[in-house]
């Protein structure tokens, strides 16, 4: 039984306070969802997790299994464990998925001979179309054929803990339901521990999550069971703005809570 | 392809014709780095007394980084090798030499190779004073030379060497490739670490509906100087496919003229450089649209390290002639460190409508996203670069003509950014 634990966690980006102290606890195989609103710090949790350059840690902590996460450079992270499928995957020219996957396996010291069979499975188990895997990484994807990648290098890289950053954004239903549907297969067969990071409730029709939390302005304003996405759905954010002193009359985006944010 | 009443090669022919360059040229005035198009050139620091001409190499073995190239392409069209100047040994596969293909040195060519039109036939009387250099000294002119109609379906490889400390050298190479015929040019420039001048001249002449795809890779010695110059002409609907590697030498400089001179003319121009330590690498280049209907094609992509510079100056020149032009010039460099520099600077020249132009350059360090993305799977940083340059590299490498010697440039590369990892 692994353990990510975030504790007290405060992060700047351009000089602007976002995240305002996030405690957070994802055991093995647990799905644990954080929801929030457009502007509540979402992305910016994923991206401070894994290291991104730009996003400036002030305070708190990050472990897994007691390693100090905040110390290490963002692959010495992936390394212990860690992994981030990325709202927007990056398309790198000329780098290719077997490259790639086989310098990760190298560099945690695992059996690279298998990269090529367990990517063939493991795509066509997503419904990943193999002539997409001799392309270089995310080149000329699909919005849903980018996630798919992402999630068959997961199942792939086989990693302790999972932050899923908007993995239901820019994709068609049948894509969202593939991935969601191997994810939450992986937190029985490798025991993977996730942090779904998401604005909508859909991603967890399939992807059952143990708790759910409300993000909003840089905190976690409420926990509770699954029951509090199903409120989500009918109610949306805005009980939560209020709670957090904010009016909601002027914000745009609570006309329609459950508009896509990047439409 | 050719018509021309000249007689029969004699051995007095090039020497009149190498006395009546020199006679033009008189006494070589070194250019000032004032013209735009030797700006940002390291021309100011060359003495060209200070190099001794090339004595003609004594017979023996082919020096053991040629034979390495060559043990690469296992079937070959011909062969040519080129040694301080001096052509070595040539050779030409009986199926091709039945079929009129010729490579060799231009003084042997057969009359139906009419080797006494070919020097000067792309150049005219050369586009700088290197190459008007080159014609009057070149110690031994190789001619290849494929009849109209023949598409050669092996690589033809020539491959120019400099083992001697101290010397100039002006290698010339002539490809004629007649009407309708077809085939691919590897043209290979290394060197023992020496610090020797190389200033060759290349002619690409096309002939209506030919297709060359020619591969030059300058891989010298750290300590060369080559200031080389590539001219072509292409007449119409013929295409030229041209891939330069650059890697090698203290400054290394390429001037690429390519003549589109035939309604439906293409010409496609990739390049990529990798300069490291105190090196600079220096491309100029000039699409020429002279007859409508033309395309031209030019990525020169180059990375940067250490101390070393890049200079990229280019110009779509679209004339009169040129309706219907699609010309398109696109440098992008990546800089690996702080102390590195790359110029790039895109220039058009326009003189009729109904044309399709564009340009871009880029000069930045590696994209952060792109590393990001590499390392956020547990790459190593270091290990991320070399993906991202290797890669970065990929679009012009795949592309190139003889395949056979990419895994040698991809080789060299890779000791480049070993070198980088080992210092960091």
């Amino acid at each position: 039984m692994a353990e990510l634990r975030i504790e007290g966690l405060t992060a700047d980006v351009a000089g602007r306070q976002i995240l305002h102290g996030i405690d957070l606890v994802v055991r093995s195989g647990e799905v644990h969802a954080v929801m929030g609103p457009n502007g509540s710090g979402k992305s910016t949790l994923s991206h401070v997790l894994m290291g991104k350059p730009g996003y400036v840690v002030t305070g708190g902590s990050v472990t897994l299994d007691g390693v100090d996460l905040l110390t290490l450079p963002t692959w010495q992270r992936a390394q212990a464990g860690l992994f981030l499928a990325m709202q927007y995957p990056v398309e790198v020219p000329g780098v290719s998925l077997d490259d790639l996957l086989t310098e990760a396996l190298a560099g945690a010291g695992r059996d690279v001979s298998v990269v090529h069979t367990e990517v063939a499975a493991e795509a066509e188990r997503i419904g990943l179309a193999t002539r997409l895997l001799d392309r270089p990484v995310n080149v000329d994807l699909s919005g849903g054929e980018k996630k798919r990648n992402e999630t068959m290098q997961l199942a792939v890289l086989r990693p302790r803990f999972a932050v899923l950053d908007e993995l239901d954004s820019g994709l068609d239903v049948d894509a969202l339901r593939a991935c969601a549907r191997r994810i939450e297969a992986a937190t029985t067969e490798f025991d993977l521990g996730v942090l779904a990071i998401t604005h909508y409730t859909r991603l967890l029709e399939e992807l059952k999550p143990d708790m759910v939390h409300i993000l909003v302005k840089g905190r976690i304003v409420e926990s509770g069971g699954p029951e509090m996405a199903d409120a989500l759905e009918t109610t949306g954010y805005a009980a939560w703005i209020t709670e957090d002193g904010e009016s909601p009359a002027g914000a745009d985006w609570l006309a329609d809570p459950f508009a896509d944010p990047f439409a | 392809m050719n018509t021309s009443d000249a007689p029969p090669a004699s051995p007095t022919w090039i020497d009149e014709r190498r006395n009546a360059s020199a006679a033009r040229l008189g006494e070589p005035v070194l250019p000032s780095t004032d013209e735009e198009v030797w700006r940002y050139s390291r021309v100011a620091e060359l003495d060209l007394d200070s190099f001794a001409s090339a004595p003609k190499p004594a017979a023996g073995d082919l020096p053991q980084e040629v034979t390495a190239v060559l043990a690469l392409i296992s079937e070959r069209a011909a062969t040519v090798v080129v040694v301080d100047g001096h052509v070595v040994h040539s050779e030409i596969a009986a199926t091709w030499a039945s079929k009129g293909v010729f490579a060799g040195r231009v003084v042997d060519a057969p009359v139906s190779a009419d080797p006494e039109q070919s020097l000067g036939v792309v150049s005219g009387d050369g586009v700088d004073v290197f190459s008007q250099l080159n014609d009057a000294r070149s110690d031994d002119p190789v001619l290849v030379s494929i009849p109209a109609g023949v598409t050669v379906t092996a690589p033809i490889v020539v491959i120019d060497w400099i083992e001697t400390e101290g010397i100039v050298t002006y290698p010339r190479l002539v490809v004629r490739v007649g009407a309708d015929a077809d085939v691919n040019v590897l043209d290979w420039h290394g060197s023992a670490d020496v610090v020797s001048l190389a200033a060759p001249l290349i002619e690409l002449d096309l002939a209506r509906a030919a297709r060359l795809r020619y591969g030059t890779v300058q891989q010298r010695g750290p300590r060369m100087w080559q200031i080389a110059s590539q001219v072509s002409r292409v007449d119409a609907d013929a295409t030229l496919d041209s891939s330069q590697v650059a890697l090698g030498a203290e400054y290394g400089r390429t001037r690429t003229d390519c003549r589109l001179v035939g309604r439906g003319a293409t010409g496609n121009l990739r390049a990529v450089y990798f300069g490291e330590d105190s090196q600079t690498l220096d491309f100029r280049t000039f699409q020429q649209h002279a007859a409508p209907d033309t395309t031209s094609n030019l990525l020169f992509k180059g990375v940067v390290d250490d101390h070393s510079r890049s200079v990229y100056t280019g110009l779509i020149k679209v004339e009169k002639e040129g309706r219907g032009t699609n010309a398109f010039q696109t440098n992008r460099n990546i800089k690996l460190s702080e102390h590195a520099w790359a110029e790039s600077v895109p220039n058009l020249e326009i003189e009729t409508n109904d044309v399709h132009c564009s340009h871009a350059s880029t000069v930045g360090p590696i994209d952060e996203d792109q590393r990001f993305y590499l390392e956020s799977r547990g790459v190593r940083t270091d290990v991320a670069e070399r993906l991202i340059v290797a890669g970065f590299f990929d679009e012009v490498l795949e592309e190139f003509p003889v395949p056979a010697v990419v895994p040698l440039i991809e080789s060299a590369i890779e000791a480049r950014l070993d070198r980088r990892s080992e210092a960091s």
